[in-house]
């Protein structure tokens, strides 16, 4: 910023004021020299590569999937973990749009574009999966298997990926300066939300429901009936967890965005949304007792299944649910904020737990799936690409503050 | 107003969309009407016959052209595989394996596993493209021309048989037993590695006789077999069906499968789409006419104190 002021006739160009922040390309290339930026290039530097020789190669070499393992992290984490913790655009847009919680509405912009980013690279993660990626159409245009889950998941996932880019749309206008395009899209900002409530309820549920096809492999522990609604629920707690998290990250990393910053403004915030994390973990907690005696699981709950169980129930729902509450009623933000982390941890667990741990569970541990070293770089390769992606965007789009030549979106 | 109107109208195009993605009704009939094929084949294995002589996999191998076949008389010397349990891969479709006879240490009790052709199988339930069909002559048949590797099939068999070509980058396909499509309709003829046995473990009918065959055997050898077909009933029934002299589950089988057909687990939740997108939107509009006209009252209070205001000054 420092070398526009010294120059002082230099008038950036479209390509400079937009692509390179108001920069010269050299200047903008200088000022991407960052200890961040250089750990990315580490990571990318083994992750592409990696990339390509799971292209190249198939998923033989470069996994650990077997017969009796079809499915691995790809799956277990990129996908089911990607999924749920994106839900923040959902869990926020209902809030701002549809019940006019407007001291959340600062927040929506955010929520959504990481819940944009989530799926769109939930979905690239997929692809690396899939037998034959370059199909990855097919379930839309060729051969429609109305009777699989999966094809609801397929279908709500692309569909929502659409709401909520309409949703994103007018910052995009915004950084483009189109006004009439905005103005379109500020107005198809309600019926996006109030579709992608649908959408986003019945495939979050659905990636649970995947489940309901395997009573005989996963462990009844975790099979139940209730599969589509637990899934359903910790996708709220996972996508208002990440929203504290996300908030907390991104006004500390990008605060001199925001002009009139009010850290009274973000804790007022953090805490209702602690608040509503609690309550909903509180009803997730009875709900999955209910499943237990529905299914009436009690005697594994004294095994090493069920240990692990408790861990998941106990440790990263029940505890953090009271720690919440304690935190809200004290208005403890740090601790709000470092309960929310808890929290997400839980999720992720609760997902691998459904897709890996519990899964398979009566094959012999010789014949159990643990990832190949290729899978994890991969996963964390495309978290990379997407963590930068996002930075690229919060760097340029008006996503943490109104655009002076813009009115707020009013609904 | 106007706008409002438009946005529940634009609503109502998604909901339209929703619907026609949906149209479950008659799919999920579809899957309903599976149990009537009455005229289905099927094939009863009698364990108590069979020698091992891994003839059949060697058949299976010979009639769907798979990779790594071997001379006839090498299965038959070799028992060396034999020492762990095998399962279906790739390249075989069907493999036998022994087990000790509880009973007898010095007979073992040889096992052909291979895709058990479910009246209402799971991996048909699970694609989501359609990759599988289950024929009314009892196969359920693999469509390699629309799978699109998702392996989600793989993980839905309760059976644990459809395996994967892991190895192949570009066009893997989902592997398993094809009931031998092509030889029982075309041909007229019995599967291959029926057609091989040499001591008739196998017996290729129609399925509805083959029950009642298998419950004559047990009736007339009242101490050769336990009084159990399997397959007649786990999952809702499958094509291939067992006959055993000592509890299944000392022979691999998984006896904790139950009696509901796979599909049925999840044709409740699937029941619920189009309930949501009607029942949402209508609460959704519901809450947001109710925050409108909570708005528009804050408003008016306001500009009516400050016309108050004006007027006391």
């Amino acid at each position: 910023m420092d070398a526009t002021a010294v120059t002082t006739e230099f008038k950036p160009t479209w390509v400079q004021e937009k692509l390179f922040l108001g920069m010269t390309f050299k200047e903008y290339l200088r000022s991407n020299y960052t200890p961040f930026n250089a750990v990315a290039a580490f990571i990318l530097a083994i992750g592409i590569p990696v990339i390509m020789y799971r292209l190249i190669y198939g998923l033989g070499p470069s996994t650990n999937l077997s017969d009796n393992n079809p499915w691995g992290i790809w799956i277990g984490f990129d996908m089911l973990c990607g999924v749920a913790l994106a839900a923040g655009g959902f869990v926020i847009g209902t809030a701002v749009h549809l019940m006019g919680m407007k001291e959340y509405g600062f927040l929506f912009r955010p929520a959504v574009l990481t819940g944009f980013l989530g799926y769109l690279f939930a979905i690239i993660a997929l692809t690396f999966d899939l037998g034959r990626y370059y199909r990855i159409p097919y379930p839309m245009v060729v051969s429609w298997g109305v009777n699989s889950v999966l094809f609801l998941v397929a279908w709500h996932v692309a569909l929502y990926l659409g709401c909520q880019f309409v949703e994103w749309c007018p910052a995009i206008w915004e950084w483009l300066n189109l006004k009439k395009l905005r103005k379109i899209f500020v107005k198809a900002t309600l019926a996006a939300t109030i579709f992608g409530v649908c959408l986003s309820m019945l495939h979050q549920s659905a990636l649970g429901s995947i489940f309901l096809l395997m009573p005989e492999k996963l462990h009844p522990l975790w099979y139940s009936e209730y599969i589509p609604l637990f899934f359903f629920m910790t996708a709220i707690v996972g996508g208002l967890a990440m929203t504290i998290i996300e908030s907390m990250a991104s006004h500390r990393i990008f605060s001199q965005h925001i002009k009139d910053h009010d850290p009274a403004h973000l804790d007022r915030v953090t805490i209702g949304l602690g608040k509503a994390t609690s309550v909903t973990l509180f009803a997730y907690f009875f709900m999955k007792a209910v499943g237990l005696a529905h299914g009436n699981s009690w005697s594994y709950l004294e095994t090493a299944y069920g240990y692990w169980y408790l861990v998941e129930v106990l440790g990263f729902v029940l505890i953090p649910a009271f720690a919440l509450m304690y935190a809200v009623q004290n208005n403890r933000v740090r601790m709000v904020r470092g309960w929310a982390i808890v929290v997400v941890i839980g999720i992720v667990l609760n997902r691998v737990n459904h897709s890996i741990i519990a899964f398979n569970w009566h094959l012999a541990w010789a014949d159990r799936y643990v990832p190949h070293w290729m899978e994890v770089v991969l996963t964390v390769t495309v978290v990379t690409i997407g963590i930068l992606t996002f930075q690229w965007i919060m760097n340029r789009m008006p996503i943490l503050y109104d655009h002076p030549d813009f009115e707020p979106e009013k609904h | 107003m106007h706008s409002d109107r438009r946005t529940f109208l634009k609503i109502l195009a998604g909901t339209g969309i929703a619907t026609a993605l949906g149209s479950n009704n008659s799919a999920l009939a579809d899957i309903a009407t599976l149990r009537g094929y009455p005229d289905q084949f099927g094939v009863l294995v009698d364990t108590t016959v069979c020698i091992g002589c891994r003839r059949c996999e060697w058949a299976c191998k010979d009639w769907n052209k798979l990779p790594d076949q071997k001379a006839l008389r090498e299965y038959e010397k070799d028992q060396a595989v034999f020492q762990k349990i095998r399962r279906t891969n790739a390249d075989t479709f069907t493999v036998v394996n022994r087990f000790q006879n509880p009973r007898d240490g010095s007979k073992h009790i040889y096992v052909k596993k291979q895709c058990m052709h479910c009246y209402e199988p799971g991996c048909a339930s699970s694609c989501f493209v359609k990759a599988f069909t289950k024929q009314p002559v009892g196969a359920v048949t693999y469509d390699a021309s629309l799978c699109v590797g998702c392996r989600y099939c793989m993980a839905a068999c309760p059976f644990d048989m459809p395996a994967y070509q892991y190895y192949n980058a570009f066009t893997p396909e989902v592997t398993k037993c094809t009931f031998c499509f092509d030889r029982i309709t075309k041909e007229g003829e019995v599967p291959a590695c029926v057609g091989i046995c040499p001591v008739e473990t196998m017996t290729f009918g129609k399925r509805t006789d083959l029950i009642d065959l298998a419950h004559k055997k047990i009736r007339d050898n009242p101490g050769r077999y336990v009084n159990h077909v399997y397959g007649e009933n786990e999952v809702g029934g499958t094509s291939w069906m067992y006959l055993s002299a000592v509890p299944f589950n000392m022979i691999g089988f998984r006896t904790d499968l139950g009696s509901v057909p796979i599909p049925s687990m999840s044709k409740p939740f699937l029941s619920l789409v189009a309930p949501v997108f009607i029942v949402i939107p209508a609460l959704a509009m519901g809450f947001y006419s109710f925050k409108k006209r909570r708005d528009r009252l804050v408003e008016e209070e306001i500009k009516q104190a400050l016309e108050k205001k004006k007027e006391g000054k």
